[in-house]
């Protein structure tokens, strides 16, 4: 097996974090971000236009000929870290990665005009999959009738903020709907920076894009394979916070941080951390590279990070003490992302179970 | 400049005066040595050109594409990480001239007299003593977990030449004839009932002060080097997938559909991604120093394979049933060599224990890690300003 991919970041994909991370310092700080999770644009349209229209940076998948970046999943993997280090508000792994990935799967002059749109940032895009499919998980389809849809979706994210829903059909269609056609109810989410919504379709008139099936896998797998950046951005984020606050932090007349009993976790959550880097990397590589071995790196990639950043974030939260427990202090934030992203894009069980095909290690 | 070419050269101009098919194996190291292909960054005329690291595994390739033979680096692994690089920066012209090329070659075995019963993670504690008589040094006390000191020819030795100074002050340095009649070697046999290690008894062993690596009473200072070495040897290596202790637990399930749990299924997939990640964070760590950026990662590998040893063994003992009740073999053996893959998953789950504590326990190496990398404040140190003699034992 020759699997030894690229695990290291090139000085450009450097350049770009650097880059990502200032605009991120200047216009997305933990204070704001809870205050919109309160307001009724939890999303915030000025920075995204600065990180789509402004860096370029939502096109990055899309080849230069259809409007984009021509860049690979390597870079958008650093912006993801950067974004879930920030707990940043924006459509950028659903829009970005997930329904950009569908339409490169799909063809026509339609698609083209939405992709462009997409690369862009001008236009937000949505898959309407629930957040929870895994690549090679069900997924609802709606019905269709002579050009018009109809059916309810539910667990649909980002879908609130979306100017085009890609919608899978049960003539196994995709379909590319307005979503000013269509009525978009906000579920209460448990995680506040990307919420979830149901989506319903009462005899809407859509165009088919392409296949459903070979679109939803491709945008589900590239979702779950750059959703393990963003889970390195939320551990590595609750790992350096939780250090600093330990070194300054101070109970029985010296820092928090010495007692061997503490010292010892953060030790173990950095070990579980410099994985997920690998782990990360790896998923990130093949993706870019169209490595045999995709679907593996995937699943390795998944079934490892998810739990790390959940774990990450319930450290942080528990070492900051009664501090951590406030509505303030922004460890919440990370701690529901973290944890709504462990089922996003499938389970790490579910990535195991797939695992158990795909490098032959079958149930009794 | 010695870059890949000139070392492509140079190795090709070594295959073709001494060709591999028809020179003694001792003659073609030697031979390689001399070239300076042994180790391509030492200087000239120590087995080295002076080039950078990275280098050498051009020569590595050279080399074994034309079937050369090697220097077993894993029989003389003491030797080569350990002993060489602290010989390297601290011993005479003399002492680097008579020693780094019996060693290269594998002639001469090196064992590391270091840790002692009273001794163990808390190193400087040590207390075998060197007392200096005219040109030699006399040295009493016991030494352990000794790997290789009944094949060894000579050891790397640490002994406490100044009592009245605190610890880490009054320690030297020295290189240990392991022939010298006071020098007496036992088994030490272990709980998977062979004697991978020995106890060493120093007895008035006298060592001439030309064989003092380093100052008197900077003994600890140079073992340091000694000590990053010794875990820097990690990460060299590209393991493949399913390269390690998975592997055979991994063919076991394949192969014995009877054996299958849902329990066990459960366990072996997360354990097969734990292995499969820690083996791309040595695959990362590894393509780091390749690329000049050595990171921290490296103190945490031990830590991740300690562990995963030590879990992964452990179910292939439960997925055996009836058969994990048995044992191959425990009869008093002298490995020259941890044998992880020649035995079966009992001894391998014996073995893998002491994973978590030979070099450097994992409880110490997460000090390391958060005192080192992270940052945190070190643990209180009560030990620091009293003299040797005055600490409690």
């Amino acid at each position: 097996m020759s699997t030894q991919p690229d695990l290291l970041y090139s000085e450009e994909e450097e350049a770009l974090r650097a880059a990502v991370r200032d605009l991120l310092t200047d216009h997305c700080d933990a204070a704001g971000v809870i205050a919109r999770t309160e307001s009724d644009t939890p999303y915030d349209p000025e920075l995204w236009k600065a990180l789509s229209e402004g860096m370029g940076l939502a096109g990055l998948l899309v080849p230069e000929s259809q409007g984009g970046q021509g860049a690979t999943h390597r870079e958008v993997a650093v912006v993801l870290e950067e974004l879930g280090r920030a707990v940043a508000p924006l459509p950028y792994l659903t829009s970005a990665v997930v329904a950009t990935e569908a339409l490169l799967a799909c063809e026509g002059d339609e698609t083209a005009k939405l992709l462009a749109g997409l690369a862009s940032g001008r236009t937000v895009g949505a898959l309407a999959v629930a957040l929870s499919v895994g690549p090679g998980g069900h997924y609802k389809a709606v019905r269709s009738e002579d050009g018009f849809l109809y059916g309810e979706l539910t667990g649909i994210a980002d879908a609130a903020v979306a100017d085009v829903l890609l919608v899978p059909a049960e003539d196994g269609g995709l379909y590319a709907v307005d979503a000013d056609a269509v009525t978009i109810t906000p579920q209460v989410s448990f995680d506040l920076t990307r919420p979830v919504a149901t989506v319903t379709l009462d005899g809407v008139r859509a165009h088919r894009v392409g296949a459903a099936e070979p679109a939803v896998r491709r945008a589900l797998r590239a979702g779950a394979g750059l959703l393990a950046s963003e889970q390195l951005g939320l551990a590595d984020w609750s790992l350096t916070e939780t250090v600093r606050y330990l070194k300054e932090r101070k109970q029985f007349n010296r820092p928090v941080g010495g007692f061997q009993a503490l010292k010892h976790r953060l030790a173990q959550l950095w070990l579980e951390v410099v994985n997920t880097r690998a782990a990360a990397r790896g998923a990130a590589d093949a993706l870019a590279t169209g490595s045999d071995d995709t679907d593996v790196s995937v699943a390795v990639a998944q079934a490892y990070a998810a739990p790390v950043a959940v774990h990450a974030a319930e450290e942080a939260l528990q070492l900051h003490g009664g501090l951590g427990m406030t509505w303030e202090h922004p460890v919440h934030l990370y701690l529901k992302r973290a944890k709504a992203d462990s089922i996003a894009y499938g389970t790490a069980g579910a990535h195991r179970e797939a695992l158990a095909g795909l490098v032959d290690l079958q149930a009794p | 400049m010695t870059d890949a070419a000139e070392l492509r050269r140079r190795t090709q101009e070594l295959l073709a005066a001494h060709p591999p098919a028809t020179t003694e194996r001792v003659d073609f190291l030697k031979a390689r040595f001399d070239a300076g292909l042994a180790w391509v960054h030492y200087p000239d005329g120590l087995g080295g050109l002076g080039a950078p690291r990275t280098l050498q595994a051009v020569v590595d390739a050279e080399l074994e594409a034309a079937g050369a033979p090697d220097n077993d680096p894993r029989r003389i692994g003491i030797g080569l990480g350990m002993a060489a690089p602290t010989i390297l920066g601290f011993g005479t012209e003399e002492q680097k001239r008579d020693f780094l090329r019996p060693l290269w070659v594998g002639e001469e075995v090196w064992c590391q007299l270091f840790s002692e019963p009273g001794a163990g993670s808390d190193l400087a504690a040590l207390g075998t003593r060197a007392v200096r008589e005219g040109d030699d040094w006399v040295i009493n006390g016991q030494k352990v977990w000794t790997s290789s000191a009944h094949v060894a020819r000579w050891a790397i030795l640490i002994a406490r030449t100044d009592p009245d100074v605190p610890k880490h002050r009054g320690i030297t340095y020295f290189i240990c004839d392991m022939t010298d009649p006071g020098v007496e070697v036992r088994p030490l046999r272990q709980v998977t009932g062979e004697a991978e290690f020995n106890e060493v008894f120093l007895t008035d062993v006298r060592i001439p002060d030309a064989h003092r690596l380093g100052e008197i009473g900077d003994g600890w200072r140079v073992a340091q080097t000694t000590l990053m070495n010794e875990r820097v040897s990690i990460g060299g290596m590209r393991i493949p997938r399913e390269g390690g202790m998975i592997g055979p637990v991994s063919k076991t399930w394949r192969e014995r559909p009877e054996l299958r749990t849902h329990d066990l299924h459960q366990r072996l997939l997360k354990l097969w991604v734990e292995a499969e990640v820690a083996r791309l964070s040595g695959e990362r760590l590894r393509q780091q120093l390749v690329a000049g950026q050595p990171g921290h990662e490296g103190s945490g590998m031990k830590l991740g394979f300690a562990r995963l040893n030590q879990e992964i063994s452990g179910l292939e003992v439960e997925l055996l049933g009836e058969e994990g009740l048995l044992y191959d073999d425990w009869t008093m053996r002298r490995p020259e060599l941890v044998d992880f893959t020649g035995r079966d998953a009992g001894y391998r789950y014996l073995r893998s224990k002491g994973n978590s504590i030979e070099g450097g326990t994992s409880e110490v190496l997460l000090n390391i890690v958060a005192e080192r990398v992270l940052g945190l404040p070190s643990e209180p140190r009560t030990d620091k300003d009293v003299a040797w003699k005055d600490l409690a034992r």
